[in-house]
C-alpha cells in the first residue's frame, strides 16, 4: 500500500530550480534511502513532505500522503500531519533540540499539545527513552541538551520521533554530526525501532553502504532529479545509471589500501546549472550527442538514454 | 548555582570597593585645598577651615581618611552637606522615593513597550517592521532633553494634560507628575531594547530548533512562546538590566528638565555647587545600585539559561 507519493514534484526558489522532477513512492513500512552528492536536493525532497521549504519556494506537481495532496491541507491539517503522522530526525541534534529547555520538555511537548496530561506524557517519554537504549530515563528527562553527548541526544530525538507513533520517519543524515563509533549504534536503533513498529522511513545519507544496509530501496539523486531507483540488495549488481556507478566506484574500500580514491570526475551540477539534456551528461564518460540534447525519461529503474548500451 | 551567586556577590563587593576608592580619591586629585572644596566653594573663615580639617581628618594620611569616610558610610552616616546644611542621609532620603518611582515607571514603559515593539517588528511582516524601524531610529536620535522639551510643549503647554513642573504628592498625583519625565527618559532606551529584541527574536525564528519545533506540528503560538521568546529572553533581559541600572544616573536630565526633586537633580545641583560630600555619597550609591541590579540580572539570566552557570561567563 502506498503511503507517500511524489509525482513530478518541482520546487523552485525565484527562477532557480531546486527540484526538477521528482517521482517516487514509499509504501507503508518501507524504508527508502536517498543518496546523492551535496546540493542534489535530498533535504528539499524530504522537507517538502511536511511543507518545510524555504520561504518563497514555488511548488508544482504533487506530494500525496495516504492519497491526499499535502498542498491542499489547511493549517490545522498540516499541523495534525506533522504532529501525528510524520516525524523528522535531523542531522545535528544539538541544533534542533531547544538548548535552554529540558529533555523532558522536548519529549513531551507534542503529547502535551495533543492533550495528554503531564504525568502520562512523562511516563511515555521515559518508556520511549528506554526503548532507544537511554538508561536512567528519569534523570535524563530533567537534564538539558548540553549535559548529553551528541549520540545520546540523537537517541532522544529518535525517541521523540517514535513517541507520537508516526507512520513515516524522515531522517536527514541522522548520523553525519556524530562521531564514527556512535554513528552505527544510532542507525541500528533507528532501524530496529522502525522495523519493529513497521514505520516507513526516508533515509538520507551520503553513505551508499549504510543506505543499502538500512533500506529496502535506494533512490539516487542528482541535480534535483532522481536518476535511478534500485532495490537495496541489488545496488551493486544492478546499478545501471552511470552516475550511480560512479558513486559506487568512488567509495573508500573499492580501491586497495594505499591507492588513490577514485572520485566522480567533474564538478557536481546543481539544478540551476543543469543542461537541457541529461543532467549528468557533462560528467558522464559515456555521453553521446542525444544525452546533451534531450532529457532522458525514466525507463524501468533509471533515467538514462544508454541503459542498454552501458553494461 | 549557589557558587555562581556567591561569585557574583564577591564581584559586587569588589567593584563597589574599587569604586569607593576612586570616588573618594578623586577629591584629593582635584586641584586646590580639600578643606575649601569641602566647604562648598564658599569663602570660609580660617576657623571654619580649621573645623573642616578637624571634622574630615584632613591632616591624617589618606588611608586613615578613607577609613573614616568608609566607616561613616557603612554605619549609615556619610556626613552633612556644607551647602544645604543638612545630613546627606536626609537629603537622599527625601528624594530617593521619587527617583525610584521615576525609574520604575520608566523601566515599565521601556520593557513593556520596547519588548512588545521588538517582537511585533520581528514577526509582523515587512511593513510593520519598516514602520517600527523609522520610529525607533527617531527615538534613538532624539536626546532626552529634546524629548522633554517636545513633551512639555505638546502635553503640558498645548494640551495641558500633564503638569509642567514638580514631583507631586500622593501616589496618583506623583504618577501624574512623573509621566512626562518617565516618557522623556524612556525614548532612547525603549528604542534600543526594541531593536535588540527584534534582532534576537529574528535570530531565534531562523534557528534550526524553531524549524524543528514547527516540523513537529506545534501551534504557532506555542512555538513563538516556548521556543522563540523563551530563547530570545536572556540577551534581552541582559540588555534591559543594564538599561534599568543605568536609569538611576540618567534621571538627572529628566528630573532637571521637569523640576522633579530626585536624586538625579540633587546630583546635578550638588556637582554645580561643588558639594563634594553629597557628590561622593551619591556617586557611590549610584554605582552600588548599578552593580547590584546587574548582579540580579545575571542571576536571573542564569536561571533562564543554565549554560551560563556552567561556563561561568559574564
Ligand atoms: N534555505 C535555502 N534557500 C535557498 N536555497 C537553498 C536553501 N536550502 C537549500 N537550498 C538549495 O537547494 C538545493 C538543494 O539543497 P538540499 O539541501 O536539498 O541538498 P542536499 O542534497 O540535502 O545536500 P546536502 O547533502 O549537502 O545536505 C541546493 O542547491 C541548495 O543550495
Ligand atoms: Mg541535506
Amino acid at each position: 500500500m502506498t503511503l507517500l507519493e511524489f509525482e513530478n514534484l518541482r520546487v523552485s526558489l525565484g527562477d532557480r530550480p531546486i527540484l526538477r522532477n521528482v517521482t517516487l513512492s514509499v509504501a507503508a513500512g518501507e524504508a527508502v534511502g536517498l543518496v546523492g552528492e551535496s546540493g542534489s536536493g535530498k533535504s528539499m525532497t524530504v522537507r517538502s513532505v511536511v511543507r518545510l521549504l524555504p520561504e518563497g519556494a514555488a511548488v508544482t506537481g504533487a506530494v500525496r500522503f495516504e492519497g491526499a495532496d499535502i498542498a491542499s491541507l489547511g493549517a490545522a491539517g498540516l499541523r495534525r500531519m506533522r504532529s501525528r503522522d510524520v516525524a523528522m530526525v535531523f542531522q545535528d541534534p544539538r541544533a534542533v533540540v531547544n538548548p535552554v529547555r529540558t529533555v523532558g520538555d522536548f519529549l513531551t511537548e507534542v503529547l502535551r499539545d495533543q492533550g495528554v496530561n503531564r504525568a502520562d506524557a512523562l511516563r511515555k517519554a521515559a518508556g520511549s527513552l528506554s526503548e532507544v537504549g537511554v538508561d536512567d530515563a528519569s534523570r535524563r528527562l530533567a537534564q538539558r541538551p548540553y549535559e548529553l553527548s551528541g549520540g545520546l541526544l540523537q537517541r532522544v530525538v529518535i525517541a521523540a520521533a517514535l513517541l507520537t507513533e508516526p507512520k513515516l520517519i524522515l531522517a536527514d543524515e541522522p548520523t553525519t554530526a556524530l562521531d564514527v563509533t556512535t554513528q552505527e549504534e544510532v542507525v541500528a536503533i533507528l532501524d530496529e525501532q522502525r522495523r519493529r513498529r513497521s514505520v516507513a522511513l526516508m533515509f538520507i545519507t551520503h553513505d551508499l553502504e549504510l543506505a543499502a544496509a538500512v533500506c529496502d530501496r535506494i533512490a539516487v539523486m542528482y541535480a534535483g532529479e532522481i536518476v535511478e531507483i534500485l532495490p537495496a540488495d541489488r545496488l551493486h549488481t544492478e546499478a545501471r545509471h552511470p552516475y550511480t556507478r560512479a558513486l559506487l566506484g568512488s567509495r573508500p574500500g573499492t580501491v586497495p589500501p594505499g591507492q588513490r580514491l577514485r572520485t566522480v570526475p567533474g564538478v557536481p551540477q546543481s539544478a540551476l546549472t543543469a543542461p537541457p539534456g541529461c543532467v549528468f551528461a557533462d560528467r558522464c564518460p559515456h555521453a553521446e550527442d542525444r544525452c546533451r540534447d534531450t532529457r532522458p525519461a525514466f525507463r524501468g529503474s533509471a533515467a538514462c538514454h544508454l541503459l542498454e548500451e552501458v553494461r | 548555582m549557589i557558587g555562581f551567586v556567591l561569585r557574583k556577590l564577591a564581584g559586587v563587593v569588589a567593584t563597589v570597593a574599587v569604586a569607593s576608592l576612586v570616588i573618594f580619591g578623586a577629591l584629593y586629585l582635584a586641584p586646590g585645598d580639600p578643606a575649601s572644596l569641602l566647604a562648598g566653594g564658599q569663602q570660609p573663615s580660617p576657623e571654619a577651615l580649621a573645623e573642616i580639617r578637624e571634622r574630615y581628618h584632613l591632616d591624617d594620611p589618606f588611608p586613615v581618611r578613607y577609613r573614616h569616610w568608609l566607616t561613616g558610610l557603612l554605619s549609615g552616616d556619610p556626613g552633612a552637606s556644607m551647602v544645604w546644611k543638612e545630613p546627606v542621609t536626609a537629603l537622599i532620603g527625601a528624594r530617593i522615593g521619587t527617583t525610584m518611582l521615576l525609574v520604575a515607571y520608566a523601566s515599565l514603559v521601556i520593557l513593556t513597550v520596547g519588548v512588545t515593539a521588538g517582537v511585533v517588528a520581528a514577526v509582523g511582516g515587512r511593513k510593520v517592521d519598516q514602520a517600527l524601524t523609522v520610529i525607533t531610529t527617531v527615538l534613538m536620535a532624539a536626546p532626552a532633553f529634546v524629548a522633554a522639551i517636545l513633551l512639555i510643549w505638546v502635553f503640558a503647554t498645548t494640551l495641558s494634560w500633564f503638569p509642567v513642573y514638580g514631583s507631586g504628592s500622593g501616589f496618583v498625583d506623583r504618577i501624574h507628575h512623573l509621566t512626562l519625565p518617565a516618557l522623556a527618559l524612556s525614548g532612547g532606551y525603549l528604542a534600543y531594547v526594541s531593536r535588540i529584541t527584534r534582532t534576537e527574536v529574528r535570530a531565534e525564528l531562523a534557528s534550526d530548533h524553531v524549524a524543528a519545533a514547527r516540523a513537529r506540528g506545534l501551534p504557532r503560538w506555542t512555538v513563538l512562546r516556548r521556543h522563540v521568546l523563551r530563547n530570545a529572553a536572556p540577551p534581552v533581559v541582559a540588555v534591559s538590566g543594564v538599561t534599568v541600572a543605568g536609569l538611576f544616573a540618567a534621571t538627572a536630565v529628566a528630573e532637571q528638565a521637569f523640576g522633579v526633586s530626585g536624586l538625579g537633580s540633587l546630583l546635578v545641583q550638588s556637582a554645580a555647587r561643588q558639594d563634594l560630600v553629597v557628590v561622593q555619597a551619591l556617586s557611590l550609591l549610584l554605582v552600588t545600585v548599578f552593580v547590584v541590579v546587574n548582579m540580579l540580572v545575571d542571576v536571573l539570566n542564569a536561571v533562564l539559561d543554565p549554560r551560563l552557570v556552567r561556563e561561568g561567563v559574564a
